[in-house]
C-alpha cells in the first residue's frame, strides 16, 4: 500500500518541498497546566500521517495551535514555507490548511446543501453589495449554479446526496463526519487535519471514509489524522507521530511505533 | 512571563486600570491636602458609597448565584428587588399603621392618596417590630414569587440555552413589574419617614449617624456573614460550588441538582427581597421601576466581581457603590452611572472573568 | 462569539427536516400554494396579516359606533407604528436572526440617529435647544451615518465576547448613550461657533418631518409658495375633491414614504439573506469557529452587518421621532428594545417575512389593541371606575363584579405589558420559532429546496431565483 519512503525523525532533511507542514517547539499552557510542551514534527506531502497518544497528550491542542484557534506561547508553525504562527483560523484555512473537529461542528440549522455551499473560497456573492445590487447579483446567481453543481457532485461521491435537503443537525454522527470532510474538501485545500474522523462512525461508513481518504492522497492531498482507533492508524498511515505529555515521544512507520518500548510504556503508564 | 512585552491584552488592561485608580487616589489626596475637598465631604461620600454598595452587593449575590448555577442572565432580577420592596413595606404599613388609616390604603401603600408615611409615623423608633417583620416578609414573599416563577417558567426550560432563558426572563420581568402596577398603581410614593439620627460625642467624625442607614449596614453585614458560614461549612455550599463548576459532572456524581436549584432560589431571592426592602428604608420612596432601574448596576457588580463568585459580587457591589459616590468629586451626579457602566463594559471586554478571579465558584 | 451551547433551539423537530411536520397554523395556506414562488407566498403572509388587522380594527370600531373618523385615525396610527417597527425589526433580524448578534441596545442606536438628525436640523435660534439649522436631506443621512458609526465603535471591541456578555454590553452602551444625552454635560455646548447641545432632559425641537417630507413630495422645492409638483397636482386635486384635510393628506404621505422605505429595506434584506453573504451570516450564527475554519473572515462580516443594522435602526429612530418634531431621552428607554424583540420573536427570528408579520401583529394588535379596546368599551358601557383594586375587590364581597371589571378595563394600557411578558414566555417555551413556525429560507439566490437538476449547470433548472 505504501509506496512512499519514510524519512524518519530527521528534521534537518525535511524541506518545504517534501513537507508542507512543519511545527517546531510549540508550547502552550492553560491556567498553569502545560498542554503542549515543545512539540516538533513535520508532515510529508501526499502522506497520511497519524498523530496518536494517550488522553491528554496534547493532540487536539496541537491541532488548535496549528490552525490558529489558540495562539502558542512559543514555537512556530510553518506551512508551505510560510510562518503561520498566531494567524487567525480563517487565515490558516485560506492558505490551504483546513481542519475538521473532534466533536463535529456542523451548522445545525442549515441544510447539507447550505453547509457545503458555504465552503467555497472567494465567492463573488460574499461581498454584500454584489449580493444585493441588481446587475452584480446576476453574476452571483450564475456562479451559484456552478457551485451548486460541484456540491451535488461531491455529495454523490460521498454518497450523502440523499441528505442534501436535510438540516445538518438532523444527521447521524457518521453522516456528520462525512459532511465535515466533504465540506472541508470544497474549500480546495492543500492539506487536511482530521481530528478523530472515525469516532462514532459505524464500520461500513468507516471503510467508505478511509477509502475516500486514500483516493484523495492519490490525488495529492496531505492528511494529518488524530485517531484513537489504533487499528485504523496502523493499517492506513505511512507515518505515525506519538505524543506524550505535550511533546513528541516517537516518530516512524507503524511497524517502528508498534515495537517502540517507550510508546508501549507511555500507553501502559497512562491509559490504553 | 516577567517580560513586559509578554503582557497579554488582559494584563495590559489590568495595569491601565490600576494606574487609573492610582491617579484618581493621588488626585483625591491632593485635593484633600490643598483643601479643594473637605474631609467631611469625603467621609460622607465614602459612607454613602458603603451603604449603596452593601445593598447592591446583597442584590448582586442572588443574581450571581442564579447566573452561575442556572446559567443565564436573569433580567427579571431587578423586579424581584421591587417585589421585595413592595411586599415588605406593605407588611410594615399593615402591621404598623393599625388604626391610623384604612386597611385599603395600607394594603396598597397609599394608592388612594388618603394617608401618608407621616400620618402613619413609619420609622424605626415608632415601629421597630413592624420594620423587622417587613424585612422577614420581604424575604419570604420574594422567595415564594421566585419559586413560583421557576416552577412555571424556568423549570420547563432547564435544557434551553442561555439566550432563550434570558429572553424568557425579560418576559417574567414585564409580568412582575406590571402586575405590581396593576395592584399598586404607577405613582411614586413615600413610605418611610426621615430616619432619626444619633448624635453622640463619641461619633466625632460625623454630625450624626442616620439610624436607618445603620440598620441597613447591620442587616447586610449579618446576612453576608451568615451566607459565608452557610456556604463554607455545609454540604449545600459544596454542592453549589460543584454545580457552578460543571453541571453535567454534578449530575453524574449524584448531586441533587433540583434541590440545589431550589436552595439557590431561596437564598438568592431572599437576599434580593431584603435588598429591595432596605433600599426603600434609605431612599424613603418606591415605585414599580425601583428595581428595574437598579438592574444594570447590579449586573455591573456581578461582572466586576466575576460571575458566580459570591464574595466577588459583594466586593463588586461595594466598588460600584463607592465609585458611584466618590466619582462625584470629579464628575457631575448625572454622569456617575455612565462611568459605572463604562467600567462594566470594559471589564466584560477585557477581563470577563472579573477583577479578582478566575473560576466561577458559588 | 463563542456560545457554549449552540443548540439554542429546544424544539427542533427531530424528524426529517424537509417540512414533513407542519409546524405553523398558517402552514396549511402555504401547502396549498406550494407551487408558487416563495416571494409570492411570503408577500401573501404579509398582506393577509395586514388585511386581517385592518378588518379587525374596522369591524370592532364600526360595530361599537366609534365612527369612521375614529377608525381612520386608528388605522393610520397602526400603519405608521407597524411600518416604523418593521424597519427596526428587520434591522434586528439582520443582527440577531441571521448573525446571532444578540444586540439589546437597539434603543441606543435609534437615539443616535434621531439626535444626530435633530441637532443638525433644529433651528439656530428662537428655541430652547438650538441646532445647526441644516435642511433635512443633510440631517437624515448624517443621522443614519452616525448611528452606523456608533455601531462600529460598539462592535469592534465586542467581536470576541460571549452572546450573553454581548447582550449586556450593548444594553449598557444604550444606557450610556441615553444617560449622556440626558446629562447636563452635553445639554448646551459651544461648537462651530454656535450654541448646540442635546438639551438634556429638555430635549430638542426640530422641524416636523411629517410636514417637511410630504411637502417635498407635493411642492416644488418643498415650498408651497412655489406651486405643486406633478405628483402634488394629482394628489391635491383628488383629495380636494374628496374633501380630505391637508394635514391628513400630509401624514398619509409621510406614512407612505415610511412604508416605501420598509419595502426597500425588506427587499434588500431578502436579497442579503438569499445570498452567499447571507450564508456567511447563518454560518456565524450556527457556529462561528466552524465558519472561520472554512477560511471565512467572520469578524469582517460581523462588523459589516452590525454597522448596517445600526444604520437602519438610526433611520427608524429618525422617522419615529420625525412624526413628533421633538426628541427627548425618555423616548429611548431600554423597554423600546424589548418591544422590538417581542415583535421579532412573534414573527420568528431569522425570517424577514416573519419580521414584518411580527411588527404588524405587535403594533396592530398587542400594542395598540388594548387601548383601542379600552376606548371602545368606555364609549359603549359606563363602567364604575374605582380608584384602587382594593375598592374593586371589596365590592366583589357584595357580589358586584362590575367595579373589578371597570378597574381592569381602566388598567388595560398597563395590563398589555403583562400580556407582552406572557407571550414572550409562552413563545420561548412552546414556539421558539415564532408564529410562522420553523421557516426554511435557503441562504442562496437559488431555490435550494428544488431537486437536483439532472442536466448541466448552464441549463434552466427548477430553481426560481428572484432576479
Amino acid at each position: 500500500m505504501s509506496d512512499v519512503e519514510v524519512s524518519g525523525a530527521d528534521g534537518a532533511a525535511e524541506s518545504e518541498a517534501t513537507h508542507p507542514l512543519r511545527i517546531s517547539n510549540l508550547t502552550k499552557t492553560f491556567g498553569g497546566i502545560l498542554a503542549v510542551d515543545g512539540a516538533s514534527f513535520a508532515v510529508e506531502r501526499g502522506s497520511i500521517t497519524g498523530l496518536i497518544g494517550p488522553n491528554g497528550a496534547g493532540k487536539s491542542t496541537t491541532f488548535n495551535l496549528i490552525t490558529g484557534v489558540h495562539a502558542p506561547d512559543s514555537g512556530h508553525v510553518y506551512f508551505e514555507g510560510e510562518d503561520i504562527t498566531g494567524l487567525q483560523p480563517h487565515q490558516v484555512a485560506e492558505r490551504g490548511l483546513v481542519r475538521t473537529f473532534q466533536i463535529t461542528r456542523e451548522l445545525g440549522e442549515m441544510t447539507v446543501l447550505e453547509n457545503m455551499l458555504l465552503a467555497f473560497k472567494g465567492q463573488r456573492g460574499e461581498a454584500l453589495w454584489r449580493s444585493v445590487l441588481p446587475v452584480a447579483r446576476r453574476r452571483v446567481v450564475e456562479e451559484e449554479r456552478d457551485l451548486l453543481e460541484r456540491v451535488w457532485e461531491t455529495l454523490e461521491l460521498f454518497e450523502i446526496d440523499h441528505l442534501a435537503h436535510e438540516e445538518a443537525g438532523n444527521l447521524s454522527g457518521g453522516q456528520r463526519k462525512l459532511l465535515e470532510l466533504s465540506r472541508a474538501l470544497l474549500t480546495d485545500p492543500e492539506m487536511l487535519l482530521l481530528d478523530e474522523p472515525m469516532a462514532g462512525v459505524n464500520p461500513t461508513l468507516e471503510g467508505k471514509l478511509l477509502e475516500r481518504i486514500h483516493d484523495l492522497t492519490d490525488e495529492g492531498y496531505t492528511f494529518l489524522i488524530v485517531e484513537h482507533d489504533m487499528d485504523v492508524i496502523m493499517e492506513n498511515c505511512e507515518h505515525v507521530i506519538v505524543m506524550h505529555q505535550g511533546s513528541v515521544l516517537a516518530e516512524g512507520t507503524p511497524a517502528d511505533i508498534q515495537s517502540n518500548e517507550r510508546v508501549i510504556e507511555a500507553y501502559l503508564g497512562g491509559e490504553v | 512571563m516577567g517580560d513586559v512585552t509578554d503582557f497579554t491584552w488582559e494584563q495590559w488592561f489590568g495595569v491601565l486600570l490600576l494606574a487609573g485608580v492610582g491617579v484618581l487616589i493621588l488626585d483625591l489626596l491632593r485635593r484633600l491636602a490643598v483643601g479643594d475637598l473637605g474631609a467631611s465631604t469625603l467621609t460622607t461620600f465614602l459612607w454613602r458609597g458603603l451603604v449603596d454598595g452593601l445593598i447592591v452587593g446583597l442584590a448582586a449575590v442572588g443574581l450571581s448565584m442564579t447566573y452561575s448555577i442556572l446559567r443565564f442572565a436573569n433580567f427579571s432580577h431587578g423586579d424581584l428587588v421591587t417585589t421585595g420592596a413592595f411586599s415588605g413595606w406593605t407588611a410594615v404599613w399593615v402591621i404598623g399603621g393599625l388604626g391610623a388609616a384604612d386597611l385599603g390604603s395600607r394594603l396598597l401603600l397609599n394608592a388612594d392618596r388618603s394617608t401618608s408615611a407621616r400620618a402613619l409615623d413609619v420609622h424605626v423608633y415608632a415601629e421597630p417590630l413592624a420594620i423587622v417583620a417587613g424585612l422577614v416578609i420581604a424575604a419570604l414573599v420574594t422567595i415564594l414569587v421566585a419559586l413560583a416563577i421557576d416552577r412555571l417558567v424556568y423549570r420547563r426550560m432547564r435544557d434551553s440555552g442561555g439566550i432563550p432563558l434570558l429572553i424568557a426572563s425579560v418576559g417574567v420581568a414585564l409580568v412582575l413589574r406590571y402586575l405590581i402596577v396593576f395592584l399598586y398603581g404607577e405613582r411614586t410614593r413615600g413610605v418611610v419617614r426621615s430616619s432619626p439620627s444619633i448624635d453622640h460625642p463619641l461619633l466625632f467624625w460625623t454630625d450624626g449617624v442616620v439610624v436607618h442607614e445603620l440598620i441597613m449596614v447591620g442587616s447586610a453585614v449579618v446576612l453576608m456573614v451568615g451566607l459565608h458560614v452557610l456556604l463554607q461549612y455545609t454540604k449545600l455550599g459544596t454542592a453549589m460550588r460543584a454545580m457552578a463548576d460543571n453541571r453535567d459532572l454534578a449530575l453524574i456524581t449524584g448531586i441533587p441538582t433540583e434541590r440545589v436549584i431550589l436552595a439557590t432560589w431561596v437564598i438568592g431571592a431572599g437576599l434580593t427581597g431584603v435588598a429591595g426592602y432596605l433600599i426603600v428604608l434609605e431612599q424613603e420612596t418606591l415605585n414599580f421601576n425601583t428595581g428595574w432601574f437598579l438592574l444594570l448596576l447590579i449586573f455591573a457588580a456581578v461582572i466586576l466581581g466575576g460571575i458566580g463568585s459570591i464574595y466577588g459580587a459583594i466586593t463588586g457591589g461595594l466598588i460600584i457603590g463607592l465609585a458611584d459616590n466618590v466619582m462625584l468629586v470629579w464628575i457631575s451626579g448625572d454622569l456617575t452611572r455612565v462611568a459605572a457602566f463604562m467600567l462594566m463594559i470594559l471589564i466584560l471586554i477585557f477581563r470577563p472573568q472579573g477583577l479578582f478571579g478566575g473560576v466561577e465558584t458559588a | 462569539m463563542t456560545v457554549d451551547d449552540p443548540d439554542t433551539d429546544p424544539d427542533r423537530p427531530a424528524t426529517d427536516g424537509s417540512g414533513a411536520a407542519p409546524a405553523s397554523p398558517l402552514e396549511g395556506a402555504a401547502a396549498v400554494t406550494e407551487s408558487r414562488p416563495r416571494w409570492q407566498v411570503d408577500l401573501g403572509y404579509i398582506v393577509l396579516t395586514t388585511i386581517g388587522i385592518y378588518v379587525l380594527i374596522t369591524a370592532l370600531g364600526l360595530l361599537t359606533g366609534l365612527g369612521f373618523g375614529g377608525v381612520f385615525r386608528q388605522l393610520q396610527t397602526v400603519t405608521f407604528l407597524a411600518a416604523a417597527y418593521a424597519l427596526v425589526v428587520l434591522a434586528l433580524n439582520l443582527h440577531w436572526g441571521y448573525t446571532g448578534l444578540f444586540n439589546i441596545g437597539v434603543a441606543g442606536f435609534m437615539a443616535v440617529g434621531a439626535y444626530g438628525m435633530a441637532i443638525l436640523t433644529a433651528p439656530t435660534e428662537g428655541t430652547t435647544t438650538p441646532g445647526l439649522g441644516l435642511p433635512m436631506w443633510v440631517g437624515i443621512p448624517v443621522g443614519v451615518a452616525l448611528a452606523g458609526l456608533v455601531g462600529l465603535i460598539v462592535v469592534l471591541p465586542a467581536l470576541r465576547i460571549r452572546a450573553d456578555y454581548f447582550a449586556i454590553v450593548t444594553l449598557a452602551f444604550a444606557e450610556v448613550i441615553r444617560l449622556t444625552i440626558n446629562s447636563g454635560a452635553l445639554a448646551d455646548v459651544d461648537a462651530f461657533g454656535r450654541q448646540l447641545g442635546t438639551g438634556g432632559g429638555r430635549g430638542i425641537n426640530f422641524p416636523l418631518l411629517e410636514h417637511a417630507i410630504p411637502r417635498w413630495v407635493l411642492y416644488e422645492g418643498g415650498d408651497p409658495a412655489q406651486g405643486a409638483t406633478f405628483v402634488g397636482v394629482q394628489v391635491l386635486t383628488v383629495t380636494n375633491r374628496l374633501g380630505i384635510e391637508r394635514t391628513v393628506v400630509e401624514s398619509a404621505i409621510y406614512t407612505s414614504v415610511l412604508v416605501g422605505l420598509v419595502a426597500v429595506v425588506f427587499v434588500l434584506s431578502v436579497r442579503t439573506a438569499n445570498s452567499p453573504f447571507g450564508r456567511l451570516l447563518k454560518g456565524i450564527r450556527e457556529d462561528e469557529l466552524a465558519t472561520k475554519s472554512l477560511g471565512k473572515n467572520t469578524d469582517l462580516v460581523k462588523i459589516k452587518v452590525f454597522v448596517l443594522g445600526c444604520a437602519i435602526m438610526g433611520l427608524a429612530g429618525i422617522f419615529w421621532q420625525g412624526r413628533n418634531g421633538y426628541v427627548d431621552p425618555d423616548a429611548f428607554l431600554p423597554i423600546i428594545t424589548f418591544y422590538i424583540f417581542i415583535a421579532l420573536i412573534i414573527g420568528g427570528s431569522g425570517s424577514n417575512t416573519g419580521s414584518v408579520v411580527g411588527a404588524l401583529v405587535f403594533a396592530g394588535v398587542l400594542f395598540e389593541g388594548p387601548p383601542y379596546v379600552q376606548r371602545i368599551i368606555n364609549q359603549v358601557i359606563d363602567l364604575p371606575r374605582p380608584t384602587t383594586i382594593y375598592d374593586a375587590v371589596v365590592a366583589l364581597g357584595s357580589f358586584d363584579p362590575l367595579p373589578l371589571v371597570g378597574y381592569t378595563v381602566g388598567q388595560l394600557a398597563n395590563l398589555r405589558f403583562v400580556l407582552f411578558g406572557v407571550i414572550l414566555i409562552l413563545l420561548m417555551i412552546y414556539r421558539p420559532d415564532g408564529l410562522l413556525g420553523h421557516r426554511d429560507e435557503p441562504a442562496s439566490p437559488l431555490d435550494l429546496r428544488a431537486e437536483r437538476p439532472t442536466d448541466g449547470p448552464s441549463s434552466v433548472d427548477g430553481g426560481d431565483d428572484d432576479e
